[in-house]
C-alpha cells in the first residue's frame, strides 16, 4: 500500500497488479516525487481526474482558472523549487491553452511535464469533439513530446518524460494520453525511473584541453569580464560560480534570468546586462579583453547589435548546450559541459587576482548612472510615485529575502534592476518570451514551490488583466501571494517605445483598469490602493504582515521611462542614460 | 553580387542518424522551415543498424548556417548523430523513372541507343507504355528527359538524393564509441525534496 511518507519508495518495488492507465499515470508522478499538480479537467482527461480522487492524500492538485494560469503556475513552481512542474489539461482547448506557457518554458529552460488528455485512439484524425493535433502544435515549443495510445506504455514514457524534462538543459515535455489508454487496465510491473536514452546526451563530456585554454586566457587578461545567466542556477552551481569569481577577482554581470545566482550586494556583482541593464556592464562589454560567458546564450536583448558586440574581446563560453556555443557570438574557447563540473576545474587553474583598477571602471560608471538615473528613480524629488521607489521600499522591508515574481513591461525592468536578491531562485520572470500575464499565476506556483518564502508579484496594470482570473485560484487554495500592481494607466513599455521612436503617437496604449481593490475583495482577498508617497511604507508593511494574500495597487507616474536603454539596433556602448 | 552570404552558399548533404520515431520528421523539418530554408531533397530510410534510421537532407546554404542547423538537429532527443558534407565529400545518387509510349520506342531504333548511352534500363514494358530507370547525378537524370521529350515522354519522376560519406568508418563503430565515452550519467534524484530551504542558501 502507498503511504504518504514513502510514496516513491513503495512504488519502485516490483509488484504486478492490474491497474488502469490513469492510475499508472498518478503512480508515475508519485514515483517521481511529485506532490503538486496544476490543472484543469475536461472530458478527455476525466479518467485521470477520477483516479486522482483516490490519491488526494498524496497529490495536491491545484485547480486553476485557465490552463495558461496552470502552466505558468507550474513554471513558477519549477523555478522557485528546482523541481519539475506538472500540469494537467484536457484535450482540444485545454491543450491549446498551454501553448504560451510551453513556448515560455522552452525558451527559459524550465522543466515541466504536461499531461494532456486526448480523444479515444480510434477517433484520432476524425475531427472528433475536442480533438486537436496537440503533438504537432507543440512540436516546436517542447523539448520532447509523445502520444500514448496504449496504457502499457505509460510507466516507461513518463519515466522518460521526467528524465528529459530535468536533465541536461531542462525544458518542457508534453505527454498526450488518449482516453482509452487512461481507462485501459493492464498488468503493472512497478515503475523504473529512466536514466539513459540511447539517442540522448544531456551533458557533453568535459574536455580538459578547453578548460586549460580558458584558464590561460583568463590568467593573461588585463580586463576580464564575466557574464552569467540562468545556467548557473539550473546547474545548481551558485557556490562553484562564487568561488570562481572570488578567486579570479573578475567583475560579473547578469542576464535577467541569472539574477540572484550571486547576491545583489556581492562586491563582484556589477549589475545587469542588456537593453535596460546597467551602464557600466554594457559599455565595458566593448572594452574588456576577455569575456567569460557562463550559462547564458547571448540573447539579442543582451547583445544589442551583434556586429558591434565585444569585437575586441576573446570569448570563453561555458554552456551545457553545444548549440548555444558559436550561435550568436563566436567563442575563442568553447567550454562544453555542466558548469557545476566545469567551473571548479577552471577555478583550480585560475590565478588569484583582484583587478582593482578594472573594477574601479565599473564603479565610475555606476556613479554616473546613480547621478543620472538611479537617484531620482529610487528617491524621487517629484510629487508622483515612481516604480523604483516602490521596489526600493520593498527591499528595505524584505531585506532581499523575498521571491520577486515579475510580469512583463517597465515594472519588470525596474524590479529586475532594483530588487535585491540575496538568494538564488528568488527572481522569477519571463525572460525569453516576455509573456504578459505570467506573474500572477507564476507567483502562485512559486509559493507552492517554496512555501516558507515570502512571494511578491510585481505586475503592470496591463499584464494583470491578462490572467486576473487566477485570483480565483488564490481564493480557493488560500495560497499566500503578495500582489503589487504598479499602475501607470498605460501599457507602459509600449508607450515608452512610442514616445522615443514613434513621435509620441500613443496608439492604443492607454488602458483602463477596474477598481482592483474591489475586484480582489470579490475574491475575498484583502487589498489597498496607494496614491501618496506618505502611505507607501505602511501599506507595504501591511501587505507583508497580512496573513494570506494581499493586493496592493500603487498609482505611479504615468509617463516615466526606463533608463538606461540600448535602443534596438544599437550597440551596447551606445547605451543612453536619458 | 558581392554578398559573401550568397557566394558561400552551396549544396550540403546533411546525414542524420535517428531513432525510428513518429513525429521526428516534423521536428526536423521545423528546424529548416523556422529559418525559412528550403529543403532541396529529403530521404529517410533504415540504416545498417537495426532500429536506427538515416535521414539524408540536401540544402543550399552557407557552411555557418549548415553547421548551426546540424547542431540543432543533433540536439533533438531522438537524434543520435548528425554529419554535414559538401557534394565533393559524399558519393551521391538520385533515381529517376521515365514513362514513354511503347510503340514510339519500338519503332525508333535510335532510342534504344540513346537509352543505353544514358545508362537507362527498362523496368516495365507493356503494350501501351514502357518505364525506364536511371540512377545518377542531377545532370545525368536531367539529360535523359531532354532525350525522351521528343519521343512523347508521358511521365517523369525523380527520387530524393541518397548519399554515403566518403571518409567515414561507418556509424556502427561510432555508435559503440559514443556509448563507451558518453554514457548518460545516473539520474539525479531530487536532492532538494524535503530540504526546500537549502535551495535558497548560497
Ligand atoms: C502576451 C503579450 N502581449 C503583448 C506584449 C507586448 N508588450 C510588452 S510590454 C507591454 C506593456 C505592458 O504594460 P503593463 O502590463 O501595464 O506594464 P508596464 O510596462 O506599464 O509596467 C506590452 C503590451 C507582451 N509582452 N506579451
Amino acid at each position: 500500500m502507498l503511504t504518504k511518507e514513502q510514496p516513491a519508495q513503495a512504488l519502485r518495488e516490483q509488484v504486478t497488479t492490474t491497474i488502469s492507465g490513469a492510475e499508472a499515470t498518478l503512480r508515475a508522478l508519485l514515483a517521481e516525487d511529485v506532490d503538486t499538480i496544476f490543472g484543469y479537467p475536461g472530458g478527455a482527461i476525466i479518467p485521470i481526474y477520477d483516479a486522482l480522487y483516490d490519491f488526494k492524500e498524496q497529490l495536491n492538485h491545484v485547480l486553476v482558472r485557465h490552463e495558461q494560469g496552470g502552466i505558468h503556475a507550474a513554471q513558477g513552481f519549477a523555478r522557485a523549487s528546482g523541481r519539475v512542474g506538472v500540469v494537467f489539461a484536457t484535450s482540444g482547448p485545454g491543450a491549446t491553452n498551454l501553448v504560451t506557457g510551453l513556448a515560455d518554458a522552452l525558451i527559459d529552460s524550465t522543466p515541466l511535464v504536461c499531461i494532456t488528455g486526448q480523444v479515444f485512439a480510434h477517433l484520432l484524425g476524425t475531427d472528433a469533439f475536442q480533438e486537436t493535433d496537440i503533438l504537432n502544435i507543440t512540436t516546436p515549443i517542447t523539448k520532447w513530446n509523445y502520444q500514448i495510445t496504449n496504457a502499457e506504455e505509460i510507466p516507461e514514457v513518463l519515466a522518460k518524460a521526467f528524465y528529459i524534462a530535468r536533465s541536461g538543459r531542462p525544458g518542457p515535455v508534453l505527454i498526450d494520453i488518449t482516453k482509452n489508454a487512461q481507462q485501459q487496465k493492464f498488468e503493472y510491473n512497478g515503475y523504473t525511473p529512466c536514466n539513459h536514452i540511447r539517442s540522448y546526451r544531456p551533458k557533453p563530456i568535459v574536455r580538459p584541453e578547453y578548460i586549460e585554454q580558458a584558464a590561460a586566457l583568463i590568467n593573461q587578461a588585463q580586463r576580464p569580464f564575466v557574464l552569467w545567466g540562468q545556467g548557473v542556477i539550473l546547474g545548481k552551481a551558485e557556490q562553484e560560480f562564487k568561488e570562481f569569481i572570488e578567486k579570479s577577482g573578475i567583475p560579473a554581470a547578469w542576464t535577467i534570468l541569472g539574477a540572484g545566482a550571486l547576491p545583489t550586494d556581492h562586491p563582484l556583482n556589477v549589475g545587469m546586462l542588456g537593453m535596460h541593464g546597467n551602464y557600466g556592464p554594457n559599455v565595458l562589454t566593448n572594452e574588456c579583453d576577455v569575456l567569460i560567458a557562463i550559462g547564458m546564450r547571448f540573447d539579442d536583448r543582451v547583445t544589442g547589435r551583434l556586429d558591434k558586440y565585444a569585437k575586441q574581446a576573446k570569448v570563453v563560453h561555458l554552456d551545457i548546450d553545444p548549440t548555444e556555443i558559436d550561435k550568436n557570438v563566436a567563442a575563442t574557447v568553447p567550454v562544453w559541459g555542466d558548469c557545476k563540473e566545469t567551473l571548479p576545474l577552471l577555478t583550480q587553474l585560475v590565478d588569484n587576482k583582484t583587478h582593482a583598477e578594472w573594477r574601479q571602471r565599473f564603479e565610475d560608471y555606476q556613479t554616473q548612472e546613480v547621478a543620472a538615473v538611479i537617484q531620482e528613480e529610487l528617491f524621487p524629488t517629484s510629487e508622483e510615485l515612481t516604480m523604483g521607489e516602490v521596489i526600493q521600499q520593498l527591499n528595505e522591508l524584505t531585506q532581499g529575502e523575498a521571491i520577486v515574481v515579475t510580469d512583463v513591461g517597465q515594472h519588470q525592468m525596474v524590479a529586475c534592476r532594483y530588487a535585491r536578491f540575496n538568494r538564488s531562485r528568488s527572481n522569477i520572470t519571463s525572460g525569453g518570451l516576455g509573456t504578459m500575464g505570467f506573474a500572477l499565476p507564476a507567483a502562485i506556483g512559486a509559493k507552492f514551490g517554496a512555501p516558507s518564502s515570502t512571494v511578491v508579484a510585481v505586475i503592470g496594470d496591463g499584464g494583470f488583466q491578462m490572467t486576473i482570473q487566477e485570483l480565483g485560484t488564490i481564493m480557493q487554495t488560500g495560497v499566500d501571494v503578495k500582489i503589487m500592481i504598479l499602475n501607470n494607466q498605460f501599457l507602459g513599455m509600449v508607450r515608452q517605445w512610442q514616445e522615443l521612436f514613434n513621435d509620441r503617437r500613443y496608439s492604443f496604449v492607454n488602458i483602463a483598469s477596474p477598481d482592483y481593490v474591489t475586484v480582489a475583495s470579490g475574491y475575498g482577498i484583502a487589498g489597498k490602493r496607494v496614491t501618496e508617497r506618505g502611505e507607501l511604507q505602511t501599506a507595504l508593511q501591511e501587505m507583508l504582515a497580512h496573513p494570506g494574500s494581499f493586493l496592493l495597487e500603487v498609482m505611479v507616474t504615468k509617463e516615466n521611462n526606463i533608463f538606461p536603454m540600448v535602443p534596438q539596433g544599437c550597440s551596447v556602448s551606445e547605451i543612453r542614460l536619458r | 553580387m558581392s554578398d559573401p552570404q550568397i557566394i558561400d552558399r552551396q549544396e550540403y548533404n546533411i546525414t542524420a542518424y535517428t531513432e525510428n520515431q513518429i513525429g521526428l520528421l516534423n521536428r526536423i523539418a521545423i528546424i529548416f522551415s523556422r529559418r525559412k530554408i528550403n529543403i532541396e531533397s529529403l530521404n529517410t530510410s533504415p540504416s545498417e543498424i537495426d532500429g536506427i534510421h538515416r535521414f539524408n537532407i540536401v540544402i543550399h546554404e552557407t557552411e555557418e548556417v549548415v553547421r548551426k542547423i546540424a547542431k540543432q538537429i543533433e540536439k533533438q532527443v531522438e537524434v543520435l548523430k548528425v554529419y554535414y558534407n559538401t557534394n565533393q565529400e559524399v558519393i551521391w545518387q538520385e533515381m529517376a523513372l521515365y514513362k514513354v509510349p511503347t510503340d514510339v520506342i519500338a519503332e525508333k531504333a535510335s532510342v534504344e541507343r540513346l537509352l543505353r548511352e544514358n545508362g537507362a534500363r527498362a523496368v516495365v514494358i507493356r503494350k501501351d507504355y514502357t518505364v525506364f530507370e536511371t540512377t545518377g547525378h542531377r545532370e545525368e537524370t536531367d539529360a535523359l528527359i531532354k532525350v525522351l521529350q521528343p519521343y512523347g515522354l508521358i511521365e517523369f519522376v525523380r527520387s530524393a538524393r541518397i548519399a554515403i560519406i566518403k571518409h567515414s568508418d561507418g556509424f556502427n563503430r561510432k555508435l559503440r564509441e559514443f556509448e563507451r565515452t558518453e554514457p548518460s550519467s545516473e539520474v539525479i534524484e531530487n536532492e532538494y525534496l524535503n530540504s526546500r530551504d537549502k535551495v535558497f542558501t548560497m
